[in-house]
């Protein structure tokens, strides 16, 4: 545990280095919420009808998936990894003592998180001091907030056993480029972030939550909002935690067999 | 231009030495809009209407915006590098050979795989003008091939002005996408849902208003319906659009024209600089 860590730890470190490329995409993140913001704005205003989801209740979940993208979108790539199996550098990684499982999962959660840190706070304060409809709101009470970091916390673990599986795949496909693309965009749209889930149709909804993409993002942001209530949210932390256990025991058991197919060539 | 097609050639041999990624990249590209447009769809069963415009004139709206994207994605991408070659100084070798510096950065690169992209914007055409009852005439056809034809010239100054700045900055600079991906996707929705100052920005200084919005307000008859606009003080605005976006469109051109010999200038810059 305490190698992850240490990994995890440097990886971090690294991360934070690249200050600028950080500013800009903060400035990248705001216009896209406020884009959000308009187009929502004007599909409310065109309606009389009570919607599943308040405007406020909603510009609070995009400010908060536009300063926590790093953490939530499954196309973020880590091109060291890709790397390591197109080149065949996979051969040092398996001398090394340590789980391969392991090392990535903390490698892809460290590159997750240097980057969400340097771009969430920043937006978040700027957006709280927005006036009224646009602004960032604090949530409603404590237990509120508690529920939403140790959901987050879930749905980032389920992000990442959700993208080794792609990484995995690549043992196969080599080219990680399109599948990638598909992956990323078909989760995506089921994790709510093309059109927030309460807008959708009911079939569809009901497609969401039996998928583990919607765990990710929806569930702890909509909680924030205040949109999902207390005994739903207990009710899918189990849910969440169910998935985790699923697809890491699925990611390590694919990854097992491809690396019983692996051939490194050369001395 | 034999040239062009000559390195087009080549481009299209070397993409389809990698048929499976090839062919997977197509079609995520295909599924990269029909996702947005998908959302679009169901946004306008919950809602039935934006600000009076309905599903299929919003389609047309994001038809037009992103088939000039893909195109011009297609041709220009090569641009995108162009950061690389300056700082690899590559660019000199380039502006020595005995043909145009712009031909030559314009074929070193296309995007094969943008055909996904066009193909599903294509659909979204189809179907808004099926279902839109338009009486057409030749001027309204003549219009939407303009739109989308001054779209591609429009999105193409943008990638050169961004590759242009790159003689300053040396870095390429990740902002201008604001401009071309921000801007497609502000100017799917016909641009007055948008606050008065966002509107503005994209009609007079970026033009996208003038490629999608206020032509269509010409094709789809909507020039003298207060439906479209909600607030009274821009009624008059509309009424006289018709004939201000084509004299718009011919501002368009020439504020391309501009960047281009931006571009020139910029050229001579980078050879006293080396």
């Amino acid at each position: 545990m305490i190698t992850y860590l240490s990994l995890f730890k440097m990886r971090l470190t690294q991360g934070l280095q690249y200050r600028v490329a950080a500013f800009a995409g903060i400035l990248t993140q705001f216009f896209w919420g406020f884009m959000y913001i308009m187009i929502y704005q004007a599909f409310y205003q065109s309606t009389n009808t009570i919607q599943p989801i308040s405007l406020h209740q909603l510009i609070t979940t995009v400010w908060l998936q536009q300063s926590l993208l790093a953490l939530i979108m499954l196309w973020f790539r880590n091109n060291e990894i890709i790397k390591l199996i197109t080149k065949g550098d996979i051969a040092y990684e398996l001398c090394r003592p340590v789980d391969l499982y392991g090392i990535w999962f903390s490698r892809l959660a460290a590159q997750r998180l240097s980057s969400a840190l340097l771009r969430f706070f920043p937006i978040l304060l700027i957006a709280y001091f927005l006036p009224y409809p646009y602004n960032f709101s604090l949530p409603n009470n404590f237990v509120t907030f508690i529920l939403f970091l140790i959901t987050l916390v879930l749905g980032l673990f389920i992000v990442i056993s959700l993208s080794m599986l792609i990484y995995i795949s690549m043992f196969y496909t080599l080219s990680g480029v399109g599948s990638i693309l598909i992956f990323g965009v078909i989760g995506e749209f089921l994790a709510g972030l093309t059109i927030p889930i309460p807008l959708m149709p009911k079939t569809l909804i009901i497609i969401t939550y039996l998928l583990p993409f919607r765990y990710t993002s929806d569930l702890p942001f909509r909680i924030y909002a205040g949109n999902i209530a207390y005994k739903e949210a207990i009710i899918s932390i189990f849910v969440q935690i169910f998935w985790i256990i699923t697809l890491y025991i699925i990611g390590k058991l694919w990854l097992k067999k491809a690396l019983n197919k692996v051939v490194i060539q050369g001395g | 231009m034999r040239l062009y097609l000559q390195y087009l050639k080549i481009l299209l041999k070397s993409a389809l030495q990698y048929r499976v990624s090839f062919i997977l990249l197509s079609i995520g590209q295909f599924f990269v809009p029909f996702s947005i447009f998908i959302s679009m769809y169901f946004l306008f069963q919950r809602f039935e209407q934006i600000k009076g415009w309905t599903l299929y004139e919003v389609a047309l709206c994001y038809a037009v915006i992103h088939i000039a994207f893909s195109l011009s994605e297609c041709f220009f991408r090569g641009f995108d590098s162009f950061s690389s070659l300056i700082i690899s100084g590559e660019f000199d070798r380039i502006l020595v050979r005995p043909r145009s510096a712009l031909i030559q950065i314009l074929g070193s690169r296309f995007e094969f795989t943008r055909i996904g992209r066009l193909f599903q914007s294509f659909i979204v055409l189809v179907y808004a003008v099926y279902h839109l009852n338009l009486d057409w005439n030749y001027l309204k056809i003549i219009t939407l091939i303009a739109m989308i034809l001054s779209g591609v010239v429009i999105f193409a100054g943008i990638f050169i002005l961004g590759a242009t700045l790159t003689f300053w900055t040396i870095e390429g600079l990740e902002v201008i996408n604001i401009l071309t991906d921000g801007g497609r996707e502000i100017s799917q929705y016909p641009l007055n849902i948008y606050p008065n100052w966002v509107k503005n920005f994209f009609t007079f200084v970026i033009p996208f208003g003038t490629i999608n919005y206020l032509p269509l307000l010409y094709v789809l008859d909507k020039t003298n319906k207060a439906s479209v606009e909600s607030k009274p003080p821009d009624k008059p605005k509309i009424t006289f659009s018709t004939p201000i976006c084509l004299i718009l469109l011919a501002k368009a051109a020439t504020w391309i024209a501009n960047i281009f010999l931006n571009a020139g200038s910029g050229f001579t810059l980078g050879i006293n600089g080396v």
